[in-house]
């Protein structure tokens, strides 16, 4: 297969993931929407490291991964702190970062 | 075979894709997040990268996914309204947005003039991609980068021990589970030592604790915070 193919359906996860954060309230769906788009990065980095026949690229998306993981970590952390204090699991009523 | 692996294998990746941000669940987003995933792993595996399909599927769909559906599930994954509600007018919005976006991202990969896009890449060595080749380059070129993960991750871990932390006092509900056996064996307010500094928690009389039902009712003692 040609490397563009991949390309191709590396950039319409990524499209589909930006359009999920703008739409979707809910932050454990947005979080879920970035995983969407690290892993459009992820699969694009791949096909580039495929197209040079350099294995580099690897490395950056395991790396990637790693951001990832940590991400999701401290995302999740604070929607359980959230729950705790009986907030909203809303980004509409969460516009204050006070408190 | 290598073009209808790609096709099942692309197809279920954008449907997988579609599927988190559709769905109103998000118990359901988490798993259709995890169906994306081995799709995408299986395209990794075409591209020759073994040791990062293999992570994907371990770690990824694994264990993040894991840690996604038990905060769901402690969080209670409430329906959220898909319809009209407030900031729907963002919808149409994020539309355009999307598909600029796409036509962006297409026109800046595909059209930046790369002579191998065009191509199933440049010629590559047998181990390439292997657990083998990885671990060298981790170890070797990319040392830096490997140790600074290292420690981004055991930031991100006690980050999350701080943030997800009990603060304060417990609730009256929460803290009928901290009684020790003495708490029920002792007479009521037999004036024990702890009783006199006024730091315990005592069990309110067989009586009273027969009237009190109400989870929402507060314990005798006020809770010291801990």
């Amino acid at each position: 297969m040609d490397i563009g193919w991949y390309l191709a359906v590396s950039a319409l996860i990524f499209t589909i993931g930006a359009a999920g954060v703008l739409t979707r309230r809910s932050p454990l769906v947005i979080l879920l929407c970035l995983e969407l788009m690290l892993n459009a990065a992820n699969l694009a980095l791949i096909a580039f490291s495929r197209m040079h026949g350099n294995a580099d690229g690897q490395i950056f998306a395991i790396i990637v991964m790693v951001v990832a993981a940590c991400e999701v970590t401290i995302g999740l952390g604070i929607i359980v702190a959230m729950h705790r204090r009986r907030l909203p699991i809303d980004v509409d009523e969460l516009r204050e970062l006070q408190g | 075979m290598v073009e209808v692996l790609f096709f099942v294998a692309g197809i279920g990746a954008i449907a997988g894709a579609i599927g988190v941000i559709a769905v109103r669940n998000p118990f359901f987003s988490v798993l259709a997040l995890v169906s994306h995933l081995l799709c995408l792993a299986a395209l990794f595996l075409l591209l020759h990268a073994e040791f990062v399909a293999a992570a994907q599927v371990v770690v990824y769909a694994g264990a993040v996914m894991v840690l996604y559906v038990f905060v769901v599930a402690y969080v209670g994954g409430q329906d959220e309204p898909l319809g009209p509600g407030a900031g729907s007018g963002l919808r149409p919005v994020s539309m355009v947005f999307g598909a600029l976006l796409f036509i962006e991202l297409c026109a800046a990969t595909l059209g930046s003039g790369l002579k191998l896009v065009d191509t199933n890449g440049a010629h590559i060595d047998p181990g390439f991609g292997s657990a083998a080749q990885i671990g060298q380059l981790l170890l070797t070129r990319f040392l830096l980068p490997f140790e600074a993960a290292s420690f981004l991750l055991l930031i991100a871990a006690v980050g999350a021990v701080v943030l997800a932390r009990r603060r304060g006092g417990l609730t009256a509900a929460e803290d009928q589970a901290r009684y020790t056996a003495m708490d029920l064996l002792r007479p009521a307010y037999t004036g024990t030592m702890a009783e006199g500094v006024g730091g315990t928690r005592r069990l309110p009389p067989v009586s009273e604790r027969a009237a009190a039902t109400a989870p929402a009712e507060a314990p005798a003692v006020p809770v010291q915070d801990d």
